[in-house]
């Protein structure tokens, strides 16, 4: 037997068990000499720890950073020697308005999420559930417009908003970020509502209920971990939405965490403050990493069912 | 679309059949309820898309002015120029300033897709391949995608400081973030670095609906990895693969923010459309501006016209709509592998 014939045993074996859940396949007694068997594992192992590596090291970079006084942050130590929250201290000191610039990113993406979501959920609902004309081309259309580039949105945009005076306000990101909210919402929610079993409605129908009650009492809660996962997409990419915000809001006391980061001065004139930048990154990011350790399956299962968006 | 057939059994045809088989005919009320709830979307759909574009397309025709009239007067205003916004973006200082912008877009584009297809094509086979650690590789392959791209270009921007730890570790002085060659490659490096993962995970959902039997089917034949990968699980992922990177083409024509926070504003190696016209529009000269929203818009749909029409990618989900066929091409070419792994 060839290296290679063993590597697709153990390969189809293993991801076999992992799929169905099954006890480990009688094939893997062919394999013939214990001395193969752990080379092979440690090449499986060698691979995994580099794919950490590469996903986490950068990630791990910057918690370290952050937590170095200012004075040793070009240390190359693995660990922050001495280990100090100063860089913490700074970001949330009041002259940054950082924790102003995170009420924001939380105002504007929230609403962001809700607005698309209730639109998407109607929408999600006819084109899963309903026969009408122009089905496919109305889902094709809001297909489309996902792909659209924000910056086409923001230069024309940022005249009607000027026009309008709302320069500086929360509208004036959220309308815009609707524009990649809500194909990706409906998108997300139509693949999920389209897996879920036809026949309860039908029966509620049956019993006596119209179309609108049979949504509302027997798909909408069956939809829930849908909309859920939803939710949190769409949340996840209006978080990190940078270029709307950028270039609709000029005050500090308006803008989101995103924008407010990349402005960073500190109070040093001299160097950029990377401490306080890395803590800054550090605190933007982790709620969102907290999130997709949580409910890693379901951004998972979001992520590949709207093929991406 | 793919988790719908790797979670779906066998009962799956006979739903799909009920809601939208061609037959089934339409009830009354249902067209008038349908429009009803798709009508907020839509309405709100061209508000932020079809608004701003018919808006870009006529503003590129007109160009702020200022000038001396025929009594000698200064005036301040906005002259209709027809296309002259277009035609310059051949021509003089702002010609050389788009070309470049639009050079440096389409490079980025296709290394960046390139290097992240290979790396997510590897990240996919490796979690393919890994049983004990797959959820805990899954959460850390996240966290690249979770990081918000203007931090990531921050968290890069550290790591490219001229006394930064990429230097140390290369033992190289390479000015990473001023401008040049070294500033396009940190731009790629860090793209490629927050985008590889997600192509990984949406391969590797592609890879886990191929059924078993064609890989043993396969075996029996004696096929070995490698012939395994290029005649079942290379062809057989190609549709999410095409999907995927359809997506990431499109996202990366429109780059901005990472090379806005990493490299800075301005910097000629690394200006992208979506930054030419940022800029332009932020110096008011809104009828430049939109003309490169609108050039940078048909060219993001010129990508997507050609990849839908000319290598068949399955975007729309139509996908969904036409799952039965999706699967029973899907079928059909297991059934065709499986032939020929058994001939």
């Amino acid at each position: 037997m060839t290296i290679s014939e063993l590597r697709s045993l153990a390969s189809e074996s293993g991801s076999r068990g992992a799929r169905t859940g099954a006890g480990r396949p009688p094939s893997n007694a062919l394999l013939p000499t214990k001395k193969k068997r752990t080379w092979r594992s440690y090449s499986v192992y060698a691979g995994l720890v580099l794919i950490f590596a590469y996903c986490l090291a950068p990630f791990y970079w910057m918690i370290v950073s952050s937590l170095r006084r200012t004075a040793d942050i070009f240390d190359n130590t693995l660990l922050p020697a001495p280990f100090s929250l100063e860089n913490y201290v700074k970001v949330f000191d009041g002259s940054t308005m950082f924790g102003q610039a995170l009420l924001n990113s939380l105002i504007v993406a929230g609403t962001t999420t809700v607005f698309a979501l209730v639109l998407g959920v109607f929408a999600a609902y006819a084109i899963s559930r309903l026969n009408f004309r122009f089905k496919s081309v109305i889902l094709g259309v809001i297909i489309a417009t996902s792909m659209f580039p924000g910056i086409s949105v923001v230069v024309p945009m940022l005249r009607f908003f000027t026009d309008l005076g709302w320069i500086n306000t929360y509208q004036a990101m959220i309308i815009p970020n609707l524009s990649f909210a809500i194909p990706l919402a409906v998108w997300n929610l139509t693949t999920f509502m389209k897996q879920l079993p036809f026949d309860l409605e039908e029966a509620a129908m049956i019993d006596g209920c119209t179309k609108w009650q049979a949504f509302r009492k027997v798909l909408l809660p069956l939809a829930a971990p849908g909309v859920f996962t939803t939710a949190i997409l769409t949340f996840i990419h209006s978080w990190n939405e940078f270029i709307i915000a950028l270039s609709m809001i000029n005050d500090p006391k308006i803008q989101t965490a995103t924008v407010a980061i990349s402005k960073f001065t500190g109070a040093t004139e001299f160097q950029a403050p990377f401490g306080e930048q890395m803590a800054a990154g550090v605190i933007v990011t982790v709620p969102l990493v907290i999130m997709v350790l949580i409910f890693q399956r379901r951004i998972v299962e979001g992520l590949t069912a709207g093929a991406g968006k | 679309m793919t988790v719908t057939t790797a979670t779906a059994p066998a009962p799956r045809p006979a739903q799909e059949l009920k809601p939208r088989g061609a037959g089934t005919p339409r009830t009354p009320g249902e067209g008038r309820m349908a429009a009803m709830l798709l009508s907020p979307t839509l309405l709100v759909l061209a508000l932020v898309i079809v608004y701003p574009l018919i808006s870009a397309i006529h503003q590129s025709l007109f160009r702020a002015e200022s000038g001396l009239d025929a009594d000698g007067f200064v005036t301040e205003g906005e002259a209709f120029v027809g296309l002259a916004n277009y035609a310059d973006l051949f021509v003089g200082e702002s010609g050389r300033r788009f070309l470049n912008a639009f050079g440096n877009t389409t490079f980025f584009t296709v290394t960046t897709v390139l290097l992240e297809t290979v790396l997510g094509l590897c990240l996919a086979l490796a979690m393919n391949r890994a049983f004990k650690g797959r959820s805990l590789l899954r959460a850390s392959i996240l966290v690249p995608w979770a990081v918000p791209t203007a931090v990531s270009g921050l968290l890069w921007r550290w790591i490219f400081q001229s006394d930064g730890i990429a230097n140390t570790l290369l033992g190289s002085e390479i000015l990473w973030t001023a401008e040049g060659t070294a500033s396009k490659l940190a731009v790629i490096i860090a793209e490629v670095w927050k985008t590889a993962p997600f192509i990984g995970l949406l391969v590797l959902a592609g890879m886990q609906i191929i059924p078993e039997e064609v890989y043993e089917a396969a075996k029996i034949d004696g096929a070995g990895w490698w012939r395994q990968l290029g005649s079942i699980t290379l062809p057989l992922v190609k549709p999410t693969l095409l999907v995927a990177v359809l997506f990431r083409m499109l996202d990366a024509l429109r780059m901005f923010d990472l090379p806005f926070v990493l490299i800075g504003p301005g910097k000629e190696s690394v200006e992208t459309l979506s930054m030419l016209a940022w800029d332009e529009s932020n110096q008011l000269r809104y009828g430049s501006a939109s003309a490169f929203a609108v050039v940078l818009f048909l060219y993001v749909a010129v990508v997507a016209i050609v990849f839908v029409k000319v290598l068949g990618t399955d975007v729309t989900g139509a996908k969904q709509l036409g799952l039965k066929k999706h699967r029973s091409k899907a079928n059909k070419a297991t059934r065709s592998q499986k032939a020929e792994a058994t001939r």
